[in-house]
């Protein structure tokens, strides 16, 4: 029995009696328990995990109706409330809180009898580009541990890639899923806003982010999004779907496709690997039989500086909850007065978190709120009425998930632009609402390549096929940890 | 020139959850901190549902106040720290870049004048802050989180009143009004508060909070303008602040905090899309929303010939306009309409007296029947009324058994008669010369049966016996 197991044999499996749920996860502990001190995937494991596997397996002996996980392990970001384990934000202020409640998606997943097998790290609060701005420590890349491997979502990305899950589920505010699944050579979605229930995601930026699942195949993914999509009476912004199964006609192909290349994002300032990993996705696909045109986005170039001025606004308001009054660390109020209390516990920020809490008061305040916030929500939707006009013209959009290969833990930690570059290509699915997935494509110098596409708003079933047609053309080599 | 505006923050009492949760809106009844959800306790990953209901119900209250609806509302966020607001900001709504709360540019008139409503928006009230002893000199502030997220609307007039009296007198109104609309109870603790802004001829504009009754107001305004006319009388000029009603002292105190200088950092709340207004909930709403005090009141006096001012206390206030409209018929609704403003009233003008009170629809009915057919007089009226606030009886067995019926047989009222005559010699000798003091003597017959007699009966025996002696 390997774990590079896919969902669908590991369902047979289950379904046969071959395979039980105990003996997958007891290994995938064992896995865990090897590997975790190289990588730092997880801030907490389930320690009721083979127990619940166990129940499971008896439900299946004794034929009473199983959910579709059939006790599989995932993991989930820990900024994703579930009930009775810790949901820490990899932040100081969070460092022992417990939920009373489970996220939709974490009850959803549960329900289907899906194990959360761990707690993944992430940046504090979602806040980074490369898992570093953990409080408990960054994530290590598999496929070279002295890379970062992406980020936020940087635990799950690692879990998935290096077999100590079989799917994660992490959170895309600026391209948290898919920046991770293109550093550790794994598929990660970022769904239409509102696809997805956000009742349990521990608010970075409301507006902008969603939860996505991340796995080792396009078609894991899809099964993972059948059972989290849909509308959710706890979150009034998401939207009515149709509940399609969008596993089913994965493998239409892409014949007849429009494809655009973004010019912006092809060009200057992507590394020169990742450019020719680009441009032989794009023949790859014009073989399939799909077409390929260039589409210009001259939008983009602003995105970045409308994220981080939208996206810092929005989390100075939703992290001024954490005042440490209700509920935080242990920290006494004995000889401070209200607001110098505050200050004294918000200090336990991390210097991400903080600068963007800065930035995003300042960007609000009076006198600069036109010159910003409603400035950066004219460029989001300036780039919305682009891609409008381009998805009029054909169906998916190409371009590299991240501009660079993983760089080396450490490198651009002292420079914070240069980390918030790294988002150029991923920024406008979010800034839009549109979708965007990256799969994994190349390898240079032994690290992973991600291409990435985007479709119109719901189309999450056509992103899913033209994914699929490409990672059926891919041979990658097996992680190395 | 003096001018005020108000701030009046009300809170919808009579829906059943909070504006955005599930939780009770009636949070009075509970402990402290078990009226409350991960939602209005602003837990990490939570996110608030709008309660439609509330929506509906501002709607309402925009209609009855003549403002405008947008199309599409929306809420924003107003950040500030405060022990009480879990989230530490406020869902709230904002004007500021065009009109998105629920209502807008109202109007209501008292005693001829315009009161110009500003807005209506729709708000979650925060929590309760509980000190041992004042709030200055606490050392232990206590938080109950029951109340948070309770909906609340708040109404902002233009600075259209001149003075505490026209403040008093529209207060009167708005409350009947949120009552009449079956939006919100103003009896309860809290529920309907007043902020007052004040300014004197060429003065600063001050704001008073705090107050805790709404008739208070009137007295704390009172307070201001004499504050401020005394400071411009000795040539010092008044600092525009913000200043709290000290309800033990009757005075106004200056507040410390800047509170006027706190920017909000206002802006959209993303978690709840804009709500589209449709025109058919509107036409909805005002076809099934409750008569206005306005239109009962000119129906009372059209239809059933009510004396204007009887109609004025009987529609404006709703617990009298139920009772009259569940007991009236077209023949006895004028007799009712005595009856609950002039009888009943003085037994049911507070709350609790009311919720006391043992009266059905059908006994009003049944005794304005009885009086309307001399079964009983008028003072027998209030009698039996009494009785029935009290036992709850029926009104026949009243009747009997505390003897009120109506002697009306010939024969026992001539007796009456007789009695009187041979008592009051000089009165019956003035009533032959001047028929207008007969009154005198059918009082004096009403006394000595206890005001039963009938009076008809009795005036017309009285004439007859004057006449043949």
């Amino acid at each position: 029995m390997s774990l590079t197991i896919s969902i669908s044999q590991y369902v047979q499996k289950l379904r046969d009696g071959t395979l039980s749920s105990e003996e997958f996860v007891a290994k995938t502990l064992e896995r865990i328990n090897n590997v975790e001190k190289n990588l730092h995937a997880f801030i907490s494991i389930n320690e009721n995990a083979i127990e619940q596997a166990k129940q499971i397996d008896k439900k299946i002996k004794t034929k009473e109706k199983v959910g579709s996980c059939f006790g599989m392990p995932i993991s989930i970001k820990d900024n994703i409330c579930t009930k009775g384990m810790k949901t820490t934000c990899a932040s100081k202020m969070l460092e022992d809180f417990v939920a009373p409640y489970d996220a939709t998606v974490v009850s959803k997943l549960k329900s289907e009898d899906a194990i959360i097998i761990g707690k993944a790290n992430l940046d504090e609060f979602a806040m980074g580009s490369t898992t570093e701005y953990s409080c408990f420590g960054p994530s290590r890349n598999p496929w070279n541990t002295d890379y970062v491997p992406g980020g936020s979502s940087g635990g799950s990305g690692v879990s998935v890639s290096a077999l100590e899950c079989i799917a994660s589920l992490g959170s895309d505010t600026g391209g948290s899923v898919r920046s991770p699944a293109s550093f550790c050579s794994v598929v990660g979605l970022k769904p239409t806003y509102g696809l997805i229930s956000r009742y349990g995601l521990v608010s970075f930026a409301h507006s902008i982010e969603q939860i996505g699942p991340l796995a080792r195949t396009v078609e894991d993914v899809a099964f993972i999004l059948n059972i989290i999509a849909g509308q959710d009476s706890h979150d009034n912004t998401t939207i009515e779907n149709g509940s399609p199964d969008y596993t089913k006609d994965i493998d239409v192909g892409v014949s007849g496709k429009k494809i655009g290349i973004i010019s912006e994002m092809v060009g200057k300032g992507v590394d020169k690997d990742v450019q020719s990993a680009t441009k032989h996705a794009i023949s790859t696909f014009e073989k399939l039989g799909a077409e390929c045109i260039p589409i210009s986005l001259d939008s983009a170039q602003h995105s970045v500086a409308a994220y981080y001025t939208l996206a810092s606004a929005e989390a100075s308001s939703n992290l001024a909850r954490f005042d440490n009054i209700r509920y935080g660390f242990d920290f006494s109020v004995e000889g401070y007065e209200y607001n110098s209390y505050i200050s004294k516990v918000r200090s336990n920020l991390g210097p991400e978190v903080t600068r963007r809490m800065l930035l995003g008061t300042f960007v609000l305040s009076a006198g600069y709120y036109g010159k910003y916030y409603q400035k950066a929500q004219k460029v989001r939707s300036l780039i919305k009425s682009q891609l409008t006009e381009s998805f009029k013209k054909v169906d998916l959009l190409l371009a590299p998930t991240m501009p660079i290969l993983p760089f080396k833990i450490g490198e651009k930690i002292d420079d914070p632009l240069k980390i918030y570059l790294l988002d150029i290509n991923t920024i406008i699915a979010n800034l839009s609402g549109i979708p965007a997935i990256s799969v994994p494509f190349a390898m240079a110098n032994g690290l992973p390549i991600g291409i990435q596409l985007f479709a119109n708003l719901l189309q999450e079933k056509q992103l899913l096929q033209s994914a699929y047609a490409l990672q059926k053309t891919t041979n990658l080599p097996e992680v190395p940890i | 020139l003096t001018k005020i505006g108000l701030e009046i923050h009300c809170q919808l009492t009579k829906l059943e959850s909070k504006l955005f949760c599930s939780c009770k809106a009636d949070y009075r009844s509970f402990e402290p901190n078990s009226n409350i959800c991960p939602v209005c306790m602003g837990l990490p990953g939570s996110l608030p549902i709008l309660n439609k209901k509330a929506v509906e119900k501002a709607a309402m209250l925009s209609i009855a106040l003549g403002c405008k609806i947008p199309p599409k509302i929306g809420f924003f966020r107003k950040n500030y720290f405060y022990p009480d607001l879990p989230k530490n900001f406020q869902i709230t709504q904002y004007n500021a870049y065009g009109p998105t709360s629920i209502g807008y540019d109202g109007m209501i008139m008292i005693e001829d004048k315009e009161i110009k409503i500003r807005r209506i928006q729709l708000e979650e009230d925060p929590g309760r802050l509980v000190y041992s002893g004042s709030s200055e000199k606490t050392q232990i502030t206590l938080v109950d989180y029951n109340r948070a997220g309770t909906p609340l609307v708040e109404m902002v007039t233009d600075p259209d009143f001149e003075n505490p009296k026209q403040v008093r007198i529209f207060l009167n109104i708005l409350a009947d009004l949120v009552e009449n609309l079956g939006v919100a109870d103003p009896s309860l603790e809290g529920a309907f508060r007043v902020d007052g802004n004040i300014s004197i001829e060429k003065g600063n504009r001050v704001e008073i909070k705090n107050v805790g009754s709404f008739r208070d107001i009137e007295k704390a305004l009172h307070f201001e303008i004499t504050r401020q006319q005394s400071l411009a009388e000795r040539g010092i000029p008044i600092p525009s602040e913000t200043r709290h009603w000290d309800e033990a002292r009757k005075i106004t105190v200056s507040a410390r905090s800047k509170e006027e200088e706190q920017d909000y950092r206002y802006f959209p709340e993303e978690d709840i899309p804009r709500i589209i207004i449709e025109k058919s909930l509107l036409d909805n709403l005002k076809k099934t929303m409750p008569e206005s005090i306005m239109s009962k009141k000119e129906r009372y006096i059209n239809k059933y010939g009510i004396p204007t001012q009887v109609a004025e206390v009987l529609s404006s206030d709703k617990f009298y306009s139920d009772l009259f409209e569940q007991s009236h018929t077209e023949k006895n609704a004028k007799e009712i309409a005595n009856l609950i403003t002039t009888d009943l009233k003085g037994f049911a003008d507070t709350k609790e007296q009311r919720e006391q009170l043992k009266l059905t629809p059908k006994h009003l009915s049944d005794l304005a029947d009885a009086v309307l057919n001399n079964k009983i007089t008028r003072s027998s009226g209030k009698t039996a009324l009494q009785e029935i606030l009290k036992t709850g009886k029926p009104v026949l067995e009243i009747i009997s058994s505390l003897d009120l019926g109506n002697v009306d047989d010939e024969s026992s009222l001539i007796k009456a008669i007789d009695a009187v005559f041979i008592d009051e010699q000089k009165a019956v000798s003035e009533a032959k010369q001047n028929p207008d003091t007969i009154n005198y003597l059918v009082g004096k017959v009403m006394r000595k049966t206890k005001g039963k007699a009938n009076p008809s009966l009795t005036l017309d025996i009285i004439r007859k016996k004057l006449d043949s002696k």
